[in-house]
């Protein structure tokens, strides 16, 4: 696969001055990149800021979505490193919000080389109960929202995806894309939902070769903070910090003090 | 002279009065739950409506709960995933069907919409969700949804039975038949989800007399697949009686006549003798309706070979042509279906001159790489999409050294 495609298939948007420092965005389940909004802008000054989608979600190239690749968190963070690699990028900071920090758990892994630090969002290695482990959910929390994905897409439809990938920007389509920022094929969405919260990587914590930062917010039913601090334990260089942000998207809810604590770690 | 109609439109003020809506009973007794919240979600006021339907007190509700606490597991994390973050970038969320956990644990589907008004003066800002009891309309929803399910089941079966009937038209391998290599390739057209009506066949008739078929049948799906097992069955029948082709195909015919089908047929039947000691390898091919296989030998440009003969299954009486060719070492015969010169691009055919020199890049190949070079020149013609079944197979007589 080459680069136009690469980048065409992830849907990658840089900005930013082309010889910075590469910050590169990962949003997590259920949305888009669009979840950087608020967080992005605030870095293109002085990092090379890189947004895509994963690979099924947002507008990214759904016909390159392959079940047996992405049945693996593996399969996305092989898809942030041909990023990287296409782009040429060395001494990434990679921010990932949800599952998305433990794919760049999995890629700085993979690759020490390329990455400087880590910005965890909202992380969870487990998100099911295991004995001692309290991940927040058991199994049948998991079929329920199955359930709850099923009940809200009743509307998609294959015939809306064109409109809906294609053009974001349109108003004049406002209508029918309401919602479509998080939004995709129903199939899709129980598969990614499936990896992302039947996935454990607690045994790649330790493993982690940078410094990395674990965001928390102060009541995160989707990632408690006894789950962050597990994750800042694991880690062997982490900092920890809570905000006073509740809810699972202080990306959203709670931008200025996110961007601060970004930065009191990356100076 | 017609006289003005009373205006409808104006009521009667006195009505207007007695029903006396006030913006507190609108807001308490109105036929949706109301509930507004701070923007981490701790419900600040919530209707009489909404505590009706879930049996909450207001005292348990205000300053006390979440709106993401009264929904069920699954819909805390879609809130957590997609509802939260929607209405921060949205601004609104609209249609999101939720299930409320109600004070005596009984769920209730609802259709959730809110707003965030965001005040500038007054911080961070509150959201305003409206309620709507959806049981009914979940339950149909739910319906809708197994339905397709079960549609999606049912074309996995259809696909099934199509490919088993399929494959119960072509045999699992080619057999082997001594002094002579064969091979042969079958690629249905589009998904695989219809029953093709393409088909061959090779199999022993005595010692050293073996028939290869190879056909068409016009149209697709069920209809054509039930002649094609006729048409199958009756070739292996017909051939133990008798040993020349046109009388092979003249029963054919009969048999496609008296079953009254409507549908017509295309075959190449082909009796191959593989010879003793020095004799040489003879075919002798009829065909009905069908295209003659194409011949090549190693220093011999292709050719067709054999004599075009009547369509099976329209004439009461058919005499089809016999053509007998004898094989040299290294001679190739492809027996193929109109899938092969047919195959389109734009208004484009693959067509003959293309079928010829495919064949003679590979004739230097056993028989199974000729066949899959075939296929996937046809194939790539066709951008990987091909519109018609392709059946084909491939006899050649090896190099005496090989």
């Amino acid at each position: 696969m080459g680069t136009a495609n690469i980048l065409i298939r992830n849907n990658v948007n840089l900005s930013g001055p082309a010889d910075g420092q590469p910050m590169v965005f990962a949003h997590g389940f259920g949305c888009d990149q669009h979840m950087w909004r608020f967080i992005a802008p605030a870095f293109a000054d002085d990092y090379r800021v890189v947004l895509f989608d994963h690979v099924g979600f947002g507008q990214s190239d759904l016909a390159a979505y392959d079940r047996v690749k992405y049945g693996s968190l593996q399969g996305y963070a092989d898809d942030v490193l041909e990023i990287c690699r296409e782009l040429d990028l060395t001494r990434v900071v990679f921010v990932g919000h949800s599952v998305s920090a433990m794919i760049g758990v999995l890629a700085a892994i993979a690759e020490p080389d390329r990455f400087d630090r880590l910005v965890l969002v909202g992380p969870s290695p487990r998100y099911i109960d295991d004995g001692g482990y309290v991940g927040g959910f058991t199994e049948r929390d998991i079929d329920d929202l199955l359930g709850s994905l099923d009940s809200n897409y009743l509307g998609w439809s294959s015939a809306m995806a064109p409109a809906i990938m294609g053009n974001p920007d349109r108003p004049e389509l406002g209508a029918e894309l309401t919602n479509s920022f998080c939004r995709t094929d129903p199939d899709i969405a129980r598969d990614f939902a499936q990896v992302t919260f039947r996935s454990d990587n607690r045994a790649d914590l330790a493993k982690v070769p940078v410094p990395c930062l674990v965001l928390q917010c102060s009541e995160d039913i989707i990632a408690p903070r006894s789950v962050g601090e597990f994750v800042h334990r694991q880690i062997p260089e982490s900092e920890f910090v809570v905000l006073d942000a509740t809810g699972h998207c202080p990306n959203l809810s709670a931008p200025e003090e996110t961007v601060a604590a970004m930065r009191a770690f990356l100076r | 002279m017609v006289e003005n109609p009373p205006d409808r439109g104006v009521v009667d003020l006195g009505a207007l009065e007695l029903v006396n809506e006030c913006a507190e009973d609108l807001y308490d007794n109105a036929p949706c739950g109301y509930l507004s919240s701070l923007a981490d979600g701790t419900i600040v006021k919530v209707n009489q409506t909404l505590l009706d339907w879930t049996g909450y007190r207001r005292s348990d509700l205000i300053g006390r709960r979440r709106f993401s606490q009264l929904l069920s597991a699954g819909g805390r994390i879609f809130y957590e995933t997609h509802y939260a973050p929607l209405l921060h970038m949205q601004g609104a969320v609209k249609e999101i069907a939720l299930e409320l956990v109600c004070a005596d644990g009984r769920q209730l589907p609802v259709l959730v919409n809110s707003v965030l008004k965001q005040d500038k003066t007054s911080g961070p800002g509150v959201i305003r969700t409206t309620v709507f009891d959806a049981t009914d309309r979940r339950r149909y929803e739910q319906e809708l949804l197994a339905a397709r399910q079960r549609a999606e089941q049912a074309e996995g079966r259809a696909r099934l039975l199509a490919q088993t009937l399929q494959n119960s038209f072509i045999p699992p391998a080619p057999p082997r038949i001594p002094g002579i290599d064969l091979a042969a390739a079958y690629r249905p057209a589009g998904r695989g989800d219809e029953v093709g009506g393409d088909f061959y066949d090779v199999f022993e008739t005595a010692r050293g007399d073996w028939a290869v078929v190879l056909g068409d049948v016009c149209g697709k799906g069920a209809e054509a697949a039930g002649i094609t097992a006729l048409a199958r069955y009756t070739v292996r029948a017909a051939a133990m009686r008798t040993r020349r082709p046109r009388q092979v195909l003249a029963t054919l015919n009969e048999a496609l006549i008296r079953q009254n089908a409507d549908r017509f047929w295309t075959v190449v039947y082909a009796r191959l003798r593989t010879g003793r000691g020095d004799a040489p390898v003879r075919l002798t091919i009829a065909c009905g309706g069908h295209q003659p296989p194409v011949r090549l030998g190693a220093a011999a440009p292709p050719a067709m070979v054999g004599t075009p003969g009547p369509l099976l299954g329209v004439f009461d009486e058919v005499t089809v042509p016999e053509t007998v060719v004898k094989l040299a070492p290294g001679d190739v015969v492809v027996f193929h279906t109109d899938g092969v010169t047919e195959g389109r691009r734009g208004r484009e055919f693959f067509g003959d001159a293309r079928l010829h020199r495919a064949l003679w890049a590979s004739r230097d190949q056993d028989a199974d790489t000729i066949a899959a070079r075939l296929v996937q020149e046809v194939l790539a013609f066709q951008s990987g999409q091909s519109r018609d079944d392709i059946a084909i197979v491939v006899v050649k007589v090896p190099d005496r050294d090989g």
